[in-house]
């Protein structure tokens, strides 16, 4: 890792990202076009759009089952999309295994915990450098010279990511032993090592405290900064969405209803009638 | 000095056994036993890859052995023997020593072709239905043996006696212990290495939650394509030896039960444990050996109990305890680990894990 982070950096480097300083001037980092999957008869998630040109860090919102994972999970590669496509910097991923997309620079973290729970923290993070492992399995049974770099580059890479996330006295804890919240940064530690361009993070803040949430905005925020990273994330909290997001879209039932800057969302009719119900009932 | 220590220990066992042998120490009853602790150790680490690093549960471990077996056999007698179906040699049979470790790997790497044949339903399917997936692997190789007369069908295959004959010609030393030697050490030093490096731990990740595996970079189906083939290359090694040390092989002796045997060692070891492995297939190894003895002293000590005490009645007059009651006790010892102990002798852990004192001896890396 190239970075090197520390909490003075942090507290120097004032200067907000802006979304039009930080755009590539190659082609848009994300294009998700007329995004389309039904399961069965149901449709899931219809005609979606959206484009990231870098260093965004947007918001979708929803009801439950509105189909925010599912996009999610389109744009990670679990789902082939029954229509549409997904273009990334350049390259249309639509049905890419997930295990490719990942290596092409899109991470992402789970609604629910997903560590390798009987693995150490560091192992966690180790295994999660497949994508440049850089050698084969006759390597590892002869232990080549490229073995042998590749390994210790992994390794430093992986204390690396601990230590700047302030986790590297838990890098031989294995993940069931931690408290949550700390699992939780584990996983956005892991998703991290991989040096996403983008990093999907689906409710970070599920099952978090007030005092944990605090924590996760000033987190989020700092990696955003920090790691040059583009951040697209589900929440249920508005504190969090509103409080981080400079772009939100809303789904329900597979549609987007609404989109717009916090402010324009907090006051639009239908995202208040999606989530509170129409008041003529 | 301390990196020394394992192998310089390792390979003074290995002198001490061939040695002892040659000079007729061991007699071959012995030697015997000793060699099939070195195919089982091979036998249970290789299934250990699949069952307990991956958490898949792979239980057709014998077909693969028994591809190993007939294509070593089959390869050895047709170049270096007499033989009824395949001639005349077609080398000189003195040429068979140096050949042989090549034949065995040939084996091997037939059984770990054969391997795909587990391997690519188990991209889509997992737990149970591949473990039915395997025994249909296992039957449908069994049965494709029994319906090839060129070699033997269900009579069987035999000459392989000639091929360690041939061998001992040319330099006289108890081949076949040396070459058992050889495969379990090179057995375990490939698993080891493999479970050991980043890339082999991906398949740890495949047990403990594949979605996020595949999510976090690891190409999962390839991961389980090299463990399938390692698991049933190295199962292929452990049938060549097998087959050389009997001399005759039938595929009946390849059925479930001879993969039982293997899942056997690999849960009484303890899942995801090389070590757990090493030591359940010596003990299971040891144990079935000594049955062999303990069960008629047990027949002869309850007639004499009968005898001394009128009343008694334990076991039927002139009724020997058959080595049947094998099957018995062994399935019993198996009920009660599970009960009392379910993770197996050394859980997943490795010996240097429970011993951290070993560290100071040797740097496990």
């Amino acid at each position: 890792m190239n970075r090197t982070l520390s909490a003075e950096t942090t507290g120097e480097s004032t200067a907000a990202v802006s979304e039009a300083s930080s755009a590539p001037t190659g082609p848009r980092l994300l294009e998700i076009q007329h995004l389309t999957q039904r399961f069965g008869g149901l449709c899931a998630v219809s005609d979606f759009n959206a484009a990231f040109e870098g260093g965004e860090l947007r918001g979708l919102i929803g009801p439950n089952g509105a189909g925010k994972t599912t996009v999610f999970n389109l744009v990670s590669g679990f789902y082939k999309p029954t229509e549409g496509a997904l273009i990334l910097k350049g390259k249309n991923i639509a049905g890419m295994k997930p295990h490719q997309v990942t290596g092409m620079g899109i991470a992402r973290t789970f609604q629910n915990i997903r560590l390798w729970n009987d693995m150490t923290v560091l192992d966690n993070i180790r295994i999660s450098q497949h994508y440049q492992l850089g050698y084969t399995i006759w390597g590892s049974l002869f232990r080549s010279r490229n073995y042998m770099a590749a390994e210790e580059r992994i390794r430093k890479k992986a204390l690396d990511i601990l230590e700047a996330l302030d986790l590297a006295r838990f890098a031989d804890e294995v993940p069931k032993n931690l408290p949550y919240g700390i699992q939780r940064k584990v996983e956005i530690a892991r998703a991290l090592s991989i040096d996403p361009d983008l990093l999907l993070l689906d409710e970070p803040a599920a099952g978090l405290n007030s005092r944990d949430v605090q924590e996760l905005i000033q987190l989020i925020r700092w990696i955003h900064k920090e790691f040059d990273v583009t951040i697209w994330m589900i929440e249920h909290q508005m504190t969090v969405v509103m409080s981080l997001c400079s772009w939100i879209q809303v789904l329900d039932f597979g549609v987007t209803i609404a989109e717009g800057t916090p402010e324009e969302i907090q006051n639009n009719p239908a995202v208040i009638k999606a989530y509170l119900g129409d008041e003529n009932i | 000095m301390q990196r020394l220590t394992v192998p310089v220990l390792l390979a003074i066992l290995f002198f001490v056994l061939v040695g002892m042998s040659y000079y007729d120490l061991l007699d071959l009853y012995i030697q015997s036993v000793i060699m099939f602790v070195g195919i089982n150790i091979i036998l249970g680490s290789s299934l250990n890859i699949v069952n307990g690093y991956m958490g898949e549960f792979a239980c057709g471990h014998a077909a693969f052995m028994a591809i190993g077996a007939y294509i070593s056999s089959v390869i050895n007698v047709m170049l270096f023997t007499q033989d009824r179906i395949f001639g005349a040699p077609l080398l000189p049979p003195e040429m068979s020593l140096y050949f042989f470790p090549f034949v065995l790997l040939i084996g091997g790497f037939g059984a770990a072709i054969a391997g795909l044949l587990v391997a690519i339903p188990s991209f889509k399917t997992r737990g149970d239905y591949l473990a039915i997936i395997t025994i249909a692997a296992n039957f449908i190789v069994t049965s494709t043996i029994i319906n090839m007369d060129t070699i033997g069908g269900s009579r069987g295959f035999m000459g392989m006696k000639q091929i360690t004959f041939a061998m001992e010609d040319v330099i006289f030393l108890p081949w076949m212990l040396i070459w058992v030697i050889l495969s379990t050490y090179f057995t375990v030093w490939v698993i080891y290495r493999y479970v050991s490096s980043t890339y082999g731990k991906g398949i740890i990740a495949i047990h403990q939650d594949e979605v996020a595996a595949e999510i976090m970079s690891v190409n999962t189906n390839k991961m389980k394509l090299v463990a399938f083939m390692i698991s049933s290359g190295l199962a292929g090694l452990a049938g060549g030896l097998f087959a050389h040390i009997l001399g005759y092989i039938n595929p009946g002796s390849f059925g479930i039960l001879k993969s039982t045997e293997a899942l056997v060692i690999v849960y009484l070891g303890g899942m995801g444990s090389l070590s757990g492995s090493i030591l359940a297939a010596i003990l299971f190894t040891l144990l079935l050996e000594g049955l062999r003895f303990v069960l008629p002293w047990m027949s002869s000590g309850l007639h004499w109990f009968d005898g001394v005490f009128y009343w008694a009645d334990l076991i039927p007059e002139g009724y020997q305890v058959s080595q049947v009651w094998k099957w018995v006790i062994i399935p019993l010892i198996l009920v009660l680990l599970m009960q009392f102990r379910p993770e197996g002798i050394l859980g997943n852990k490795e010996l240097s894990d429970l011993f951290p004192r070993l560290r100071r001896w040797y740097s496990f890396k």
